[in-house]
């Protein structure tokens, strides 16, 4: 699993740095530097681009996994230089920014955009598989997830916007109703494609989502 | 009183429906004048719901004023905009104003619009939206409560004879008959051989098929299509014909290639009737069906 992210424009984390003078930076060191949006190069770059900005940058770090709890310790490793900035810019996805505002009592910022939850297919190329909605039908649809790869999220086959395998959104993207119908015929299951499928609970955990694990089957 | 759509489409005569695409705007005397124009030479009138997610005067409100001026009208609902409880209560307002027909779609994607930021909703599809329908029917609404008073439409859906490849595109179109379709409007047919294999899919459901037409009206309008909407494949002699025509002419050449289709279409007995979009250009549509040889009137015979 990897959090994908997307660094904001710099102009977006110009003007959310604009009351600060004296800036900490923290990176990531796994999913962030995999997306080279958050790992010690993109920090190193980060840094240089504030100081040309007239800011303090007071120090800063790439956690080796940001949204675990051994951030905490491996933010008190650099105390000093945290006590010293106004502000935290966090180079790591949603889940970094926010253990890093748990741990510390200062304005915290993040400077990417987390799109989706998703896998690479080649160097660079990142694809979201999943929306978590709670109700997974892979085993019925060979794999390709429905509500994902499909723009509108369909559970019951195609829109008539298939063009030739491709989604009427965008020439370049497969139509995922095409795909799990040709994977689906390959495996000789085009029975579940008859298959009819309800509406969906949009409510399986009520939103914020919270659950508690305990053991059972 | 008048004979119903749906008795029209069970009478055996070829049928013919059309329809009309509200303004973006309170102005609604081109639409007006098109429903009058067309009210009483068609079955019923189609009325476009955002139709390319470009945000227009209602499909509900279009229907309305169909109503009022004695037309019957087709409400088409695609599920881009509403969740279920807006779709049910759309129908139970159509219901108490005398609407009758609804045509269920999955509704375009929201970024191919003129709002490209906004949320596509798709909470329920097509499929679902059929068979919300036939719950409603039965008295109860999408969460298994009671109506205190139930709906009754005619419902259809749409198909895409021309789409590659077709397999995918059937087997939803069965799923749609099981859910409760009673006709079917076809996206634009141009290849009658094509569409004359479809049928002999297609006859096998108890199902009325009405193909749909849609006026060319120059060379570039063919070779748009062709690049840039699924589904749609103008032949190239086809493209050829209009591109010779001489200035001005093509859409008069436009004219003649979708009456002289109809005519095929209903003296080979291909399918139950046609459904005519002239996209902006209502107006033409009686030339069309003069073209065609139907009479105007409302049940063709
Ligand atoms: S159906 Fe799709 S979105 Fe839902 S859990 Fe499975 S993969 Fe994720
Ligand atoms: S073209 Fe395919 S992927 Fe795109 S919205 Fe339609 S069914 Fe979904």
């Amino acid at each position: 699993m990897k959090s994908i992210t997307k660094q904001k424009p710099f102009d977006e984390i110009k003007e959310q740095l604009d009351r600060f003078d004296r800036v900490y930076i923290t990176g990531c060191g796994t999913c962030a530097t995999m997306t080279r949006t958050g790992g010690r190069e993109e920090v190193m770059d980060m840094k240089g681009r504030l100081e040309e900005l007239g800011k303090l940058v007071t120090g800063s770090t790439v956690i080796p996994t940001a949204c675990d709890e051994m951030t905490e310790v491996a933010i008190s490793e650099d105390k000093g230089a945290i006590q010293n900035a106004n502000c935290i810019l966090v180079m790591a996805c949603v889940l970094g920014v926010h253990r890093v505002s748990l741990y510390i009592d200062k304005p915290v910022i993040p400077a990417l955009d987390t799109l989706f939850i998703g896998v690479e297919d080649s160097p660079g190329d990142f694809r979201e598989v999943c929306a978590q909605c709670g109700q997974c039908v892979l085993g019925e649809t060979a794999g390709i997830c429905p509500l994902t790869a499909c723009h509108k999220g369909l559970l019951n086959g195609p829109c008539g916007g298939t063009n030739n395998g491709k989604c009427e959104v965008d020439r370049e993207k497969d139509c995922a109703w095409t795909l799990i119908y040709q994977r689906l015929e390959a495996q000789g299951r085009l029975d579940l494609m008859r298959k009819y499928h309800a509406p969906r609970n949009s409510n399986v955990t009520l939103s914020p989502r919270m659950i508690k694990i305990t053991s059972q089957a | 009183m008048a004979p119903s759509f749906r008795e029209i489409l069970n009478s055996g005569n070829f049928v013919v429906t059309s329809e009309i695409g509200p303004p973006k705007g309170t102005n609604i005397e081109k639409m007006l004048h098109h429903i009058d124009l067309l009210k009483d030479k068609v079955a019923a009138l189609n009325v476009t719901d955002h139709q390319s997610s470009v945000m227009r005067f209602p499909s509900l409100g279009g229907c309305l004023a169909i109503k009022e001026r004695g037309g019957d009208p087709i409400l088409q609902m695609t599920c881009r905009d509403r969740n279920r409880l807006a779709l049910q209560a759309e129908l139970l307002i159509a219901y108490t104003r005398g609407i009758r027909n609804v045509l269920c779609l999955t509704g375009d994607a929201v970024p191919v619009g003129d709002h490209k930021e906004a949320k596509g909703v798709f909470d329920l599809d097509s499929v679902q939206l059929l068979r919300a329908i036939r719950q409603m029917e039965s008295g109860k609404d999408l969460g298994g409560n009671d109506l205190d008073g139930a709906v009754e439409f005619c419902a259809g859906a749409i198909v895409t004879p021309e789409a590659r490849p077709i397999e995918p595109q059937l087997i939803k179109f069965e799923k749609k008959v099981e859910s409760g379709a009673e006709f079917f409007q076809t996206q634009a047919v141009y290849d009658l051989d094509n569409f004359a294999e479809f049928m002999q899919y297609a006859r096998k459901f108890p199902v009325k098929i009405l193909a749909g037409i849609v006026l060319l009206v120059s060379a570039r309008m063919a070779r748009y299509m062709n690049e840039n909407v699924p589904g749609i494949f103008v032949p190239q002699y086809l493209i050829d014909e209009l591109a010779s025509a001489p200035k001005g002419e093509a859409v008069n050449r436009g004219i003649e290639i979708a009456g002289q289709m109809i005519a095929t279409l209903k003296k080979e007995s291909l399918c139950d009737g046609v459904h005519i979009m002239a996209i902006g250009r209502e107006e033409l549509v009686p030339e069309i069906m003069e073209v065609a040889g139907l009479s105007s009137s409302k049940s063709q015979t």
